[in-house]
């Protein structure tokens, strides 16, 4: 993997309506790299990454993306209530390129990829189940082939068996298609497991910490019980009292 | 279980209705009560078997009104709340006057309506129109302006153009909602219609439902009046109902939306 840097956050403030949401927040994500960001509620976690998506403009500072747009996964699926599975999905194909008719061998191929079945992709939303939407919502996220993928909260809803899978299945993705990855979550051990740094953002919106997780690249569920998995857990819990 | 639900569902209210008509019949035979007052069911019946064609033909001419109206409410209602959506000027200019409209009764407006677009079908046409635009014209423009924001930050994500979120995001997602606007006007289709002929529906050649009933009313036919209120109530049963079992099947698709 490179390190040639995918995501560059620079001084990057954010105020709304008198109050500080981000504060003087800096760092740089190198490609190809998994970086989780925690935090209390309402510390601005989500803020940040909709800034690094274009969704929110900074009070000041700046956001620099190598490549293309990278690709948002929201915490509810999003899905449009009157398209099948594979409707929602090629949706971003339909906006960038609207004359072209098919787009059914790429969207069949990131179905696959999230682990939809092939009699899934022709359901409507309402007939999924939440862990099916959200394999959803990521396959329209992977279905441009995007450099980054930015995660905010996806599995905030689900219950901890199917949280945990996909977790697996997120992490087999990121493996095989080289992607930068920025997660926000406010799991401490979510964050440990399935990353290779966690930044964690204090009440105030300042950065209170980035902890680097040398864990090995090949996450397995038992690593969760390993000394040092404990040891880097308690790391980032720590910060994140310190900064409340 | 089900079975038995739906039969009381039915059953019950016929068994009401025959009650009452059979209290009806023989409190006439007993009391004698004049047709002028209360004709009874039995009087009606048989006036009504032998009007029939005039009164199915009056049911079709006041149904058509209430059809071309309502399919007219339905294109400018539509085409207002689209122009509301855009343009923010516009719905505040004109949407009060809207609302204002909506409050001044139907047959306060029915003479002038008369008056500028002469006695005949135009006119109910008209009425029809303005009675059932409104529940259109709110509901699209609500439908089209309420669309869940995490849907328009995905589409401000893919860099879609305005062409694009209002075709993929805020039309189908006001469908729904134009649903529900065409369920309360298609009801209202027929009071207006009825208004329309009542008020100025003579002197045509075509005569619907409220033309029988003005006329029926003026000349003490009360079995004919009694007879084309049943039509009309008949006909707006009819009207709903079809409304909704079309929405039913258009809004197979958008069931998780209507459920959050």
């Amino acid at each position: 993997m490179t390190h040639t840097p995918a995501i560059a956050i620079d001084n990057l403030n954010m105020q709304y309506g008198g109050a500080t949401i981000l504060d003087s927040v800096s760092c740089t994500i190198p490609a190809g790299q998994w970086v989780s960001i925690v935090g209390p509620s309402g510390c601005g976690k989500s803020t940040l990454l909709r800034c690094v998506a274009g969704l929110t403009n900074p009070t000041t500072g700046m956001v620099q993306l190598e490549g293309k747009q990278p690709a948002f996964v929201f915490q509810d699926p999003t899905l449009l209530p009157w398209r099948s599975a594979a409707g929602n999905i090629q949706l971003p194909l339909e906006l960038e390129q609207p004359s072209k008719e098919s787009w059914s061998d790429r969207v069949l191929q990131v179905a696959q990829l999230v682990g939809l079945a092939d009699a899934d992709i022709d359901k409507y939303p309402r007939e999924l189940s939440g862990g099916m939407r959200m394999r959803v919502s990521i396959a329209r996220a992977l279905v441009m082939n995007p450099n980054a993928l930015l995660l905010d909260e996806p599995f905030a809803a689900l219950d901890e068996i199917l949280r945990q899978q996909l977790n697996q299945e997120l992490l087999h993705i990121w493996q095989t298609q080289q992607m930068t990855v920025l997660f926000v979550t406010h799991n401490v051990a979510e964050a440990v497991y399935l990353s290779q740094r966690v930044i964690v953002l204090n009440a105030n919106g300042t950065v209170g910490g980035d902890v680097a997780i040398d864990l090995p690249a090949d996450r397995d569920p038992a690593i969760r019980n390993t000394p040092l998995f404990l040891e880097k857990t308690a790391a980032v819990s720590r910060i994140l009292q310190e900064g409340l | 279980m089900k079975t038995k639900h739906t039969i009381s569902v039915v059953l019950y209210p016929i068994i009401f209705l025959l009650l009452f008509l059979a209290v009806w019949q023989i409190a006439d035979w007993i009391w004698k009560i004049p047709r002028i007052l209360l004709p009874s069911p039995w009087e009606i019946i048989t006036v009504s078997i032998k009007r029939i064609d005039d009164l199915l033909s009056a049911t079709l001419i006041t149904a058509q009104a209430a059809l071309v109206g309502f399919s007219l409410a339905l294109v400018m209602g539509t085409a207002l709340g689209l122009l509301f959506s855009i343009s923010k000027i516009v719905r505040r200019s004109v949407y009060p006057y809207m609302i204002f409209l909506q409050t001044v009764p139907i047959v306060a407006i029915a003479p002038l309506i008369i008056i500028w677009f002469g006695g005949g079908m135009a006119s109910i046409v008209v009425i029809v129109t303005v009675i059932s635009l409104f529940p259109i014209v709110t509901n699209v423009t609500t439908g089209l302006r309420s669309v869940d924001t995490g849907l328009l930050d995905l589409m401000t994500l893919y860099r879609a153009s305005p062409h694009q979120i209002l075709f993929k995001v805020r039309l189908p997602n006001a469908i729904p909602y134009l649903v529900t606007g065409a369920k309360i006007s298609s009801g209202l289709t027929i009071v207006g219609a009825v208004i329309g002929e009542y008020m100025g529906g003579h002197g045509i050649d075509e005569q619907g439902l409220g033309y029988y009933i003005f006329m029926s009313s003026e000349n003490f036919q009360t079995e004919v009046l009694f007879a084309s209120i049943f039509l009309s109530s008949l006909l707006g049963v009819v009207m709903v109902t079809t409304v909704a079992l079309i929405s039913h099947t258009l809004l197979a698709r958008w069931t998780f939306q209507l459920e959050r």
